[in-house]
Parts: structure tokens; C-alpha cells; sequence
């Protein structure tokens, strides 16, 4: 029973983590209808951000995750305004390419700067608890509760403040918010920046439970493509249930069935899901 | 010609099409007219083949073509223009006009592999018939130019020539007028009637009322997917409920 | 004076020239390691030709491609190490196995419009990778397969030399460049450049989209098992590396420097950047921090890479040498050219 419980466990943390990076992703396919392939390699910088901010400026873990917040909704700005922005009107596999050039940049500037091995964050929260046989570490506890917090603050910003709307308004119908006179430029930086932030803050929640290296966000950024096609691309809540529906699958899969191929149940429910619906699972509409 | 009876989409919950019938005849010019929203291009869609319809029929010379695929539903003879038309750019006019006569060919990998005789004759037959179509929209003199370098209303001309390399029975266009002056308009009229003097049944969406009143044997007009009037221009000007839609929902109507 | 070299360059006879250049490049190479690397670039040319197919001409961004160079490789690894096949057998079989597999893959991707299907394929590389790396009974996990043949040779001639097995690639490679050349000026080849230019218009000119689609597919699948299948035979080991995504990312570069939808762009790019890499040690881990930004520069301001863009350049200067053809650009309205920008492919 405490080993059934150990996998929810399991699940939700994988869970929390796959939601608030497969978030980021929904929120830039929403608005900018770009698949950005660039989104682990954020998530990848952002670990190291932190990493480079607890280890050689010897901050704090938490102030630590606010500057590699900050650093890199900077850097997913500047994707935007340097790249995405002026290739709005070529044809779609332009951004997509795009978007891997900046995947693959991003990847060879931290391995240059910190070499391809594998790296060790620590956190201040190594404790275990320990509920009748239950055991949950610290850091798990946090990132369940963080990425719940995050999720709900998001979902205030975006309802509750005119900004926010917009995003909204945008996200679902991008002429006709140009029309009423958005200013589309704003709505996507500010939307590149939360994926980016959201991005940081996941990569450094998850690092100190798992391992800093370059190729990182490879996994991350595949995994939460299948969780936006899962939950409808461009759907807040399909991120949130789709992220959940993946961490459980693999918490159990792994557990129940192989460790080694855990990987593979993500992908393989994916192409289930795809020859089933071509248009993925939530889709709306004819289009 | 082209007889459609109670055809209907949904989308949701909504009914982009509702319920229309009417017939095209033959080496006529057929208008259907509407405001923004109304199911016009939805229409076109679900009778090229693009859309399956929720229910009703579609019959192409008393052959029922209602659920097939629009690959089947061109080489049927239905041939059609969109809004825009993506074209290569860094390519000749000819050269991207060729392909509109596939349809009508039937080489596969073998005959490129061996670049056989059946291979030689069809693509010599498909640039003959890019040629003929060029020619006639009057653009023989841009063949040789790529896309990217011709004016925006030769690229409208294009399209036109892509649909009539298919060799169809019917064409139908999509606001084949749209941004283009009142001059280039009278020469795109022209060109339809042209079309219907060598054979063709005309089908096409716009918005540019005098040019529909002149030139459109036949007026169909929707509104919220229903089929609101149908008549000669004469008869659809003085159509009261016309007028009730076009001066109740009318953003766009009177351009 | 550049337009005189253009019109030389484009001449039939450039052709025999190159290949003239390949063929005696061996003899004009300082070292045997030249040769070495110019036999493998020939390979990922190969591979690349058929990355141009799927991506260059039908217009899909097929991010599995790598993984279909490594089942060619495993395939003639293993049936030749393990199996204890000779070389060429094996080596069709490779062929047949990527056609096949190709075949079951593009059934269900192919069916997905542009992200979709990106996305579906970046996670097919990845399964292929997997499977690979994890299925240890089969594939030998992350050891790898070693001692796979060499091609049979014949009399003197003897593949497990660097410069017979470099004539053998430029074989193959020659073959599928005019393949290629006639698949691209073919009916055929305007039907899948039809089918880039957008779906709904293809259609509406009667092709049957995924019958179309399939075929280019499993066409660009054959070449990357083909060239899967002679890295396999001129390295003689391979491990679950040959799958890694950045395989395919390298071969997006290659295309889209030497110019995406050319005929001469994939060997162009493939060769210039894997001798660019060559020679300059320092680039080989950090290339991506040159072709990264590359890459992006590239789909901004010359989505058509060198050949695309030096083509392009020869029309303009045919047309305006061309007496009594010359034309007006006044009437290029801006609204043109924002259409113009959209539909640059």
C-alpha cells in the first residue's frame, strides 16, 4: 500500500514538473502558434542559471531561482523579438528550424561554458519526512506545493488582470484582438517571458532531485509537446491534466512495468493517441 | 450541372451551412453572395470536397460526389480557386502552372526511374496544357518569370490558369476580385465570361456587387449558412429580405 | 563577370566536371584521412537527399530522419555481425527495412498537418533511440554492434581500403543525385512540390495527398537506410549514438546552408560544412555556437541557402540581360510584399 502511495507520490511530483514546463509551451503555441523547440534548452539554462547563481555567486536557493527566473524570461524575450517575431509571416517550418537553431546554440554556449558532464545542485531541503511508512523528501513535498502555488497565481494573473486578459484574448482569436487594437507585440514578449520564467523555475524545483547537463531539456521538451497535443495545444487546463497524466503514467509504468523503458510510455501513448485522432485529443472545431 | 439538396454542416453546434439546395446550370455564371460569415467559403469547401457535410447530397452531372474526397471530386471536373494561392516563389510562372494537369496523368516512380515513354508524353501534354491555360488568361508574356516577380493581379490570373490546366466542367472561384482596382475588375469579368463562352459553368463568391449585378446570370445569397434568395440580379436588388440581411448584419455589404 | 561564371556553372557540362574532381580527388588528397572524410561527408550527402525529399520538396519537417539512418545501420550491423550475413544481402535488406518501417511511420504521421507532424516525428527519432539503447537483446544496448562486414570486394578490389570504399560511395551518391535530378524535374517531383506549397490547393488539383506523401516519405526513409547502411559498412561499429537527434539537426543545417529544395544543396552544404568542421578542430564541439545562429540568419534572410539564392540570382540577371523582356517593379505594392514574405518557401 505505502509502495502504491510512494508512486502517487512519484507521479505528482513528475506531474508538477512536466505541467509547468508543457504550461510555457501551450502559452507560446496559443498565442504565436509557434511549436518552439527552443523551450527545454530554456529549461536547460535554467538550471544552470541557478546553478551558476547558488555554486559560484553562493546565493540563496530561492533567490537563486528568482534571478534564473529573471535571466532567462530575458533570454526567451529576446528569442522572440530577435527571431520569432521577424519570421511571423514566413511559412511554418521557418520557426520551426528557427527554433532548433536556437535549441542547438543555447546547448553548445552552456556545454562551452560548463562542460557536457553531469552536475549536482543542492537545496536546503533535504529533509525526509516520514507519515506512517510514507516517506516523502522535502523537495518533492516543494515541488508539488510550488508548482500548485505557480499554477494558481497564473491562473489569477490571467483572469484577474487586464494583461492577462489579453493573453487570453489573444491566445483565441489573434486577428481579431489585433483588430480591437491589442498590441501584439507586448502580449508576445510578455507570453515568452512567462514561459520562459515558468521554465527556470521548473528546471530549478527538479534539479536538485535529478541531475545539470546540457542535454537536459531534451526528454523535458519532448514529454511536454506530447502533454500539449494530450491536453490541446493552447489549453492551460489540457497542460495541467496532460502534465499529470504523463507523470502518473510514467511513476507507474516505470514502477509496475519496466524501469528501463519508462521513457518510451510517454512517446508510445502519443502515437496511440495520434493514430487514433490526428488532430490530438481536446482539439476543437474543424481547424 | 451541379445540384446540391439540403446540405448542411456543422461545426460544433453550429450550423456553418443549413439546409441549402440549389441547382447550377450549365454555361452559366453563378454567383452566391453574403455577408462575412454567412457559409459562403464553407460552401465551396463542402462541394470541392474539402469538408464532408453533415447531411445532404451534392450531385456533379447526376453523379453523386457528396462524401468524396476532393482529390476525386477535381479529377470529376471541379476546379477551383482559394483567397490566396501559395505559389513557388522562386519558380517560373510555366513551371508552377505544369502540375495542374497531373490529374489527368498517371506516371508514377517506375516511369521516373526508367524515364519512360508514357513519362515523356504526359509531361509534354501537362506543359502544352500550362501553356494553353497561361495563354488564356492573357499572361503568355510572363512565363518565364518567377512568382515572386509578377504583380498581384497577375498572380490572381495564375490561380485562375492552375484551376483551368485541371480541365474542369465547373470552376468555382473565391472572391476572384478581391484587392484588385475597378479597372483590373472589368478585365476579371471579362475573363469569366470568356470562360463560360468555352464551355465552362462559372461559380464564384464575391462581395463587389456592381460587378455581380453585370456579369452573373444566377444570384444565390446566404445568410447565417441559410439559403435567403436565389433569382436574377434584377430580382435579388429588389428582394426585401436581401436587403433586411445585407442593412441588418451589413459591416461589408454594400462594397 | 560573376554571371559569366554563373551561366558556366550551370552548363551540363559542370556536371562532368565535378565528378571529375571526385573521381580524382583520391590521388589529389595529401593523406588517406582526406579521403576518409570526404567518403563519409558523400555518405551524409546521401542521407541528406533524402531529408531534402520529405522536407525540401513535400514541404514536411521530418524530424525522425537520423533515426532512419541508424535502422539502416543496425539493420546491415546486426544481420551482418550477428547474423552472420554477407554484406550486400544485408545491405538491400537495410533497404527494405527503412522502406518498411518508413512505410508503417508515414501511415500514421503522415496524416498530421505541419506541427503535428514535427512534433510526432521528433518523438518517433526518440523511440528509435530508445529502443536501441534499451533493447539489449537485440541491439547489444549501449556496447553497440562491432565487427559488421565490409562490402564484398572483387578480384584486386577490396572495400576495407579507404579508397576503394570511397569510389563505392560516389557510386551510390552519383545514383542518387540523378535520381534525385530526374525525380525533381518529373511530374512526380511537381507533385510533391505541389503538396509544399499547401494541402488544400493540392488537393483541389487532384492529388491524392497521402498516397503522395507516403511515397516521398518512404523515399527519403530508403536514402537515410541507405546511407545508414554504408556508414555501417565503412565504420564497421556502430552504437545507439547513430539515432541521436542531433544527427538530424546536423543533416537541417546541412540542407538549408547548401539550400533547402535545390538539387545541388544538400551536397553542397553537406560537403562545405563537414570540411569546415574538419579543418577547424576547435569548431567540432562548439559548431553549434556558429551554426545555431546560422541556422536562424538563414530561414530570415536566405531561406533558399547558396544554390537557392545564387538561382535566384542568375534568373534576375537573365531576365534584365534578356533584350525587350524587362519589366516595371512599380506596381510591387507593399501589400505584395508582405505577401511575398509570407509565401518565400
Amino acid at each position: 500500500m505505502s509502495l502504491f502511495l510512494q508512486q502517487i507520490m512519484n507521479g505528482l511530483t513528475l506531474g508538477s514538473i512536466y505541467g509547468l514546463v508543457a504550461l510555457g509551451l501551450t502559452l507560446v503555441y496559443g498565442i504565436l502558434h509557434i511549436p518552439n523547440f527552443a523551450h527545454g534548452a530554456l529549461y536547460m539554462v535554467g538550471a544552470f542559471m541557478s546553478y551558476f547563481f547558488m555554486v559560484d555567486l553562493g546565493v540563496h536557493y530561492w533567490v537563486a531561482m528568482a534571478g534564473s527566473a529573471v535571466v532567462v524570461a530575458v533570454l526567451a524575450i529576446l528569442c522572440e523579438r530577435l527571431v520569432f517575431h521577424p519570421l511571423r509571416h514566413s511559412p511554418p517550418i521557418h520557426d520551426k528550424i528557427a527554433a532548433i537553431g536556437i535549441l542547438l546554440f543555447l546547448e553548445a554556449v552552456v556545454q562551452m561554458f560548463w562542460g557536457a558532464d553531469f552536475r549536482r545542485m543542492s537545496s536546503p531541503f533535504t529533509g525526509i519526512m516520514n507519515f506512517d511508512g510514507l516517506i516523502i523528501p522535502e523537495q518533492r513535498l516543494l515541488i508539488v506545493v510550488s508548482a500548485f502555488a505557480l499554477v494558481v497565481a497564473l491562473q489569477l494573473f490571467l483572469r484577474k488582470t487586464m494583461t492577462g486578459a489579453t493573453i487570453i484574448a489573444m491566445a483565441q482569436n489573434r486577428d481579431g484582438a489585433f483588430l480591437v487594437g491589442i498590441d501584439s507585440n507586448r502580449v508576445a514578449m510578455m507570453t515568452f517571458a512567462i514561459s520562459g520564467a515558468l521554465a527556470a523555475v521548473a528546471a530549478t524545483l527538479y534539479a536538485p532531485i535529478n541531475l545539470v547537463y546540457p542535454a537536459m531539456g531534451h526528454l523535458v521538451i519532448m514529454k511536454a509537446f506530447v502533454i500539449i497535443i494530450l491536453g490541446g495545444m493552447g489549453s492551460v487546463p489540457g497542460a495541467i491534466a496532460g502534465g499529470m497524466i504523463i507523470g502518473f503514467a510514467e511513476a507507474f509504468g516505470g514502477f509496475y512495468i519496466s524501469t528501463a523503458y519508462k521513457d518510451i510510455i510517454a512517446f508510445g501513448l502519443l502515437v496511440l493517441i495520434l493514430s487514433w485522432r490526428p488532430q490530438g485529443l481536446f482539439a476543437k472545431g474543424a481547424h | 450541372m451541379l445540384k446540391v439538396e439540403h446540405l448542411t454542416k456543422m461545426f460544433g453546434g453550429l450550423a456553418a451551412v443549413n439546409d441549402v439546395s440549389v441547382t447550377f446550370e450549365a454555361g452559366k455564371i453563378n454567383a452566391i453572395i453574403g455577408p462575412n460569415g454567412a457559409g459562403k467559403s464553407t460552401f465551396f469547401n463542402l462541394i470541392s470536397g474539402l469538408y464532408q457535410p453533415t447531411s445532404g447530397r451534392i450531385l456533379l452531372d447526376g453523379v453523386d460526389v457528396t462524401n468524396m474526397p476532393s482529390d476525386k471530386v477535381a479529377r470529376l471536373g471541379v476546379g477551383r480557386t482559394f483567397q490566396t494561392t501559395n505559389l513557388f516563389e522562386q519558380a517560373t510562372v510555366l513551371d508552377n502552372l505544369i502540375v495542374g494537369h497531373r490529374l489527368r496523368t498517371r506516371s508514377g516512380l517506375w516511369d521516373v526511374l526508367i524515364n519512360s515513354k508514357r513519362l515523356q508524353r504526359e509531361e509534354k501534354a501537362a506543359r502544352d496544357k500550362a501553356q494553353e491555360a497561361l495563354e488564356f488568361v492573357e499572361l503568355g508574356h510572363v512565363a518565364d518569370q518567377f512568382i515572386a516577380d509578377i504583380t498581384q493581379e497577375e498572380r490572381k490570373r495564375v490561380a485562375f490558369a492552375l484551376a483551368l490546366a485541371t480541365d474542369p466542367k465547373i470552376v468555382l472561384l473565391d472572391e476572384p476580385a478581391a484587392g484588385v482596382n475597378p479597372e483590373e475588375t472589368e478585365s476579371f469579368a471579362a475573363l469569366m465570361r470568356k470562360m463560360v463562352d468555352r464551355g465552362l459553368t462559372v461559380c464564384l463568391i464575391e462581395h463587389k456587387m456592381d460587378m455581380i449585378m453585370n456579369l452573373a446570370d444566377k444570384i444565390m445569397v446566404l445568410d447565417h449558412g441559410e439559403k435567403i434568395a436565389e433569382g436574377t440580379p434584377e430580382e435579388i436588388r429588389n428582394n426585401p429580405v436581401v436587403i433586411e440581411a445585407y442593412l441588418g448584419g451589413g459591416d461589408d455589404a454594400a462594397a | 563577370m560573376l554571371y559569366k561564371i554563373g551561366t558556366l556553372l550551370m552548363k551540363p557540362g559542370a556536371k562532368l566536371v565535378l565528378l571529375a574532381l571526385a573521381i580524382a580527388f583520391p590521388f589529389m588528397a595529401s593523406n588517406e584521412y582526406q579521403v576518409y572524410v570526404m567518403a563519409s561527408a558523400f555518405v551524409w550527402a546521401i542521407a541528406v537527399y533524402g531529408l531534402n525529399i520529405i522536407t525540401g520538396y513535400c514541404g514536411q519537417l521530418n524530424l525522425a530522419h537520423g533515426g532512419f539512418f541508424a535502422i539502416g545501420a543496425y539493420t546491415l550491423g546486426l544481420l551482418t555481425a550477428d547474423a552472420g550475413w554477407s554484406f550486400w544481402p544485408a545491405f538491400i535488406a537495410a533497404l527494405v527495412m527503412s522502406a518498411v518501417l518508413g512505410f508503417l511511420v508515414g501511415i500514421v504521421s503522415l496524416r498530421l498537418k505541419e506541427h503535428y507532424f514535427a512534433i510526432f516525428t521528433l518523438c518517433v527519432g526518440f523511440i528509435i533511440y530508445l529502443l536501441i539503447d534499451k533493447w539489449e537483446g537485440l541491439t547489444h544496448g549501449a556496447i553497440g554492434v562491432r565487427d559488421i562486414a565490409a562490402p564484398n570486394g572483387f578480384g584486386v578490389v577490396d572495400f576495407t581500403d579507404t579508397t576503394p570504399f570511397y569510389y563505392l560511395v560516389l557510386a551510390f551518391l552519383v545514383f542518387a543525385i540523378w535520381f534525385m535530378g530526374r525525380l525533381s524535374r518529373s511530374l512526380l517531383g511537381r507533385t510533391f512540390l505541389a503538396i509544399r506549397n499547401g494541402d488544400e490547393l493540392a488537393q483541389s488539383l487532384g492529388i491524392n495527398l497521402m498516397r503522395n506523401k507516403i511515397l516521398a516519405f518512404v523515399l527519403s526513409t530508403v536514402y537515410a537506410g541507405m546511407a545508414g547502411a554504408l556508414y555501417a559498412g565503412m565504420v564497421r561499429i556502430v552504437g545507439p549514438e547513430e539515432a541521436n537527434i542531433n544527427h538530424t539537426f546536423d543533416m537541417i543545417t546541412y540542407l538549408l546552408v547548401g539550400g533547402i529544395g535545390t538539387l545541388t544543396g544538400p551536397l553542397l552544404g553537406t560537403v562545405g560544412i563537414v570540411w569546415i568542421t574538419q579543418s577547424l578542430q576547435f569548431l567540432e564541439e562548439y559548431r553549434m555556437i556558429i551554426f545555431g545562429p546560422l541556422l536562424v540568419l538563414l530561414v530570415i534572410f536566405a531561406p533558399r541557402g547558396i544554390s537557392g539564392s545564387f538561382l535566384t540570382w542568375m534568373h534576375h540577371k537573365a531576365q534584365s540581360l534578356a533584350p525587350g523582356k524587362k519589366r516595371k517593379h512599380s506596381k510591387v505594392t507593399a501589400d505584395q510584399k508582405a505577401r511575398e514574405a509570407e509565401s518565400n518557401a
